[in-house]
């Protein structure tokens, strides 16, 4: 009787997951143009990305600076907009709902467009830094600076994150915070000691989802570089490059090879992030 | 008075924040000339002529064709989703089968799991069913429960329910399927319209799906009608190409209105993504 109500899910997750899992695995040793049956080739797709193709690592690494940069930034924000909002005054609710806003519209086309406008040469970045004094020009079109357009846009979004972190500081007892106060806590002694170690497992899980998340950006480098990944290959994501070697050059095996090792790296990260967890993240009611 | 500062302070994050939404909305009111030319936040003399163009047509099809695209699309989506994942929730929080735990682990995994391992070989199930260019292989995964997530939040929520509940509807001489449809389903009602609200905005707003599988512009949707227009536009183009951004992201500004709570404490209680 149970798989009656399960029978959708089981289809979905043989034909449509664990299926296309073993294909696209056996697809990453073969040549495949999508329209002649794959071809064998053994190790050479892996062979050729790790030491034959130089856009393969460029891709990786502006990849990695992505992660690096708009992940940390994005939760410090939210963090600290948390902290922000984080006491009983009237509006409170209201305030949250409107940070919350561009993470529901920030992965549209629209959002992306409107960042491509005000980031572009005599945008209304590029004028606001130039009354300053700050001559920089279009952002977008400098090699430079073109992926801390997409790092804005990511942070931009910061109100999901934030909207965490405001239910864990929730759950923080008043009655803590009070005895640190009576011990003679000051306001950063109280954060350090007492909500940052309580929120570590909200930390841990914030962390997790958007690092998971930031690796399969793709719709802003898109969009701002018009499906090419410029200028000089300076916004190309892990996977443009992806979507570029599959579905503009058809080759399909090579494309299954790099989402593979996507996968085997995010899983490597996520992995290890969950180890080093038992050293810094907190239970309460735990002895440490 | 530290009131005041704070709600001050607030304010200012706020405005920052939503500034390029304002900016966005204005420049979609400025006559040609003024979109590119201006600082000014607001257009000197408002124009709805950018709404026109757009409803005239771009690449051959008025915004209309593209809004109903996307809309048949979402639709789709939501009803398969919701179908496809209460089904299985039930069978998970409820039922007893064999294998449910590592089933259940196994479902778990996939919600972490990287869409492009999966790519390329639906991508070419698809083709051989003939089904590119269509709707189907955005709609079709939907009713096998594919997002997976959904599946998760709904099992959080049944297992809140009290068991009570069904043994006393499995004495009234109610099967699964019926406690299903008359004790469950009921009572899953707000975790349906959580997964409901979700899955149209992931889906109106989703991009990479759509750029594969929708080849044809009879058959583009907002966002790849959105993206044609940038690739073809000269900067005379850019009022309507925000005027169409405009019109793509009303619906997400309607929903987000509406249930800004809901959705708000979505996000709080269960960690889903914006």
């Amino acid at each position: 009787m149970a798989y009656l109500f399960l029978s959708p899910w089981i289809l979905g997750a043989t034909l449509l997951t664990i299926g296309p899992m073993v294909a696209s695995l056996y697809l990453s040793f073969t040549d495949y143009d999508l329209f002649s049956a794959p071809t064998w080739v053994g190790f050479d797709n892996y062979a050729t990305l790790f030491t034959g193709d130089e856009r393969f690592w460029h891709a990786a690494g502006v990849t990695a600076r992505y992660v690096l940069i708009s992940v940390p930034l994005k939760l410090g924000v939210a963090l600290a907009v948390a902290m922000l909002l984080n006491r009983p005054r009237k509006g409170v609710g209201l305030y949250r709902s409107a940070f919350y806003a561009p993470s529901l519209l920030g992965a549209s086309v629209s959002v992306a467009l409107v960042w491509r406008a005000m980031f572009s040469t005599d945008g209304t970045v590029d004028r606001v830094l130039a009354a300053v004094g700050l001559d920089v020009g279009g952002w977008v079109d400098r090699p430079e600076l073109a992926l801390l357009t997409l790092v804005a846009l990511a942070v931009w979004q910061f109100g999901a994150p934030m909207v965490i972190f405001l239910a864990g500081l929730k759950q923080v007892p008043r009655e803590l915070h009070e005895a640190a106060a009576i011990d003679g806590a000051g306001p950063v002694r109280r954060f350090a000691g007492v909500t940052l170690p309580l929120l570590t497992p909200v930390i841990l899980f914030n962390l997790v989802l958007e690092t998971i998340h930031a690796f399969q950006a793709f719709t802003g480098a898109f969009v701002v570089s018009s499906g090419r990944g410029g200028p000089s290959d300076s916004t190309l994501l892990y996977t443009l490059y992806l979507y570029q070697r599959g579905f503009t050059d058809f080759r399909m095996g090579y494309a299954s090879a790099m989402a593979w090792v996507l996968l085997v790296v995010v899983a490597v990260l996520t992995a290890l992030v969950f180890r080093s967890a038992r050293r810094w993240v907190f239970y309460a009611g735990e002895d440490r | 008075m530290r009131r005041v500062v704070w709600h001050g302070g607030v304010l200012v994050v706020l405005l920052v924040l939503l500034y390029p939404l304002v900016w966005l909305v204005s420049t979609s009111f400025k006559p040609a000339a003024e979109v590119v030319s201006t600082l000014a936040l607001l257009p000197s003399k408002p124009t709805v002529g950018n709404y026109a163009e757009v409803v005239d047509g771009v690449g051959g099809y008025g915004v209309l064709h593209y809004f109903g695209n996307s809309l048949l699309i979402a639709v789709g989506a939501v009803v398969g989703n919701v179908v496809s994942c209460s089904l299985a929730a039930y069978a998970f929080g409820r039922l007893h089968f064999r294998g449910r735990g590592p089933l259940f682990g196994f479902m778990m995994i996939t919600i972490m799991l990287p869409h492009h391992v999966v790519l390329i070989p639906q991508y070419v199930i698809f083709q051989q069913l003939g089904m590119v260019n269509t709707f189907w292989p955005l709609v079709l995964p939907k009713f096998l429960a594919t997002d997976a997530f959904f599946v998760f939040l709904m099992v959080q929520f049944i297992r809140t329910l009290p068991r009570e509940l069904d043994e006393a509807a499995t004495l009234d001489g109610c099967g699964p399927v019926g406690t299903f449809r008359h004790v469950i389903l009921p009572l899953l009602r707000p975790a349906l319209i959580t997964t409901a609200i979700f899955t149209f905005i992931w889906t109106w707003n989703d991009f990479f799906s759509q750029l594969i599988y929708l080849n044809d512009p009879e058959k583009f949707t907002l966002p790849l009608a959105l993206q044609l227009f940038v690739d073809q536009a000269t900067e005379s183009a850019f009022g309507p190409m925000f005027a169409m951004s405009v019109l793509a992201l009303l619906p997400i500004g309607l929903f987000f209105l509406a249930f800004q709570r809901f959705l708000v404490d979505g996000v709080a209680t269960s960690g889903l993504k914006g």
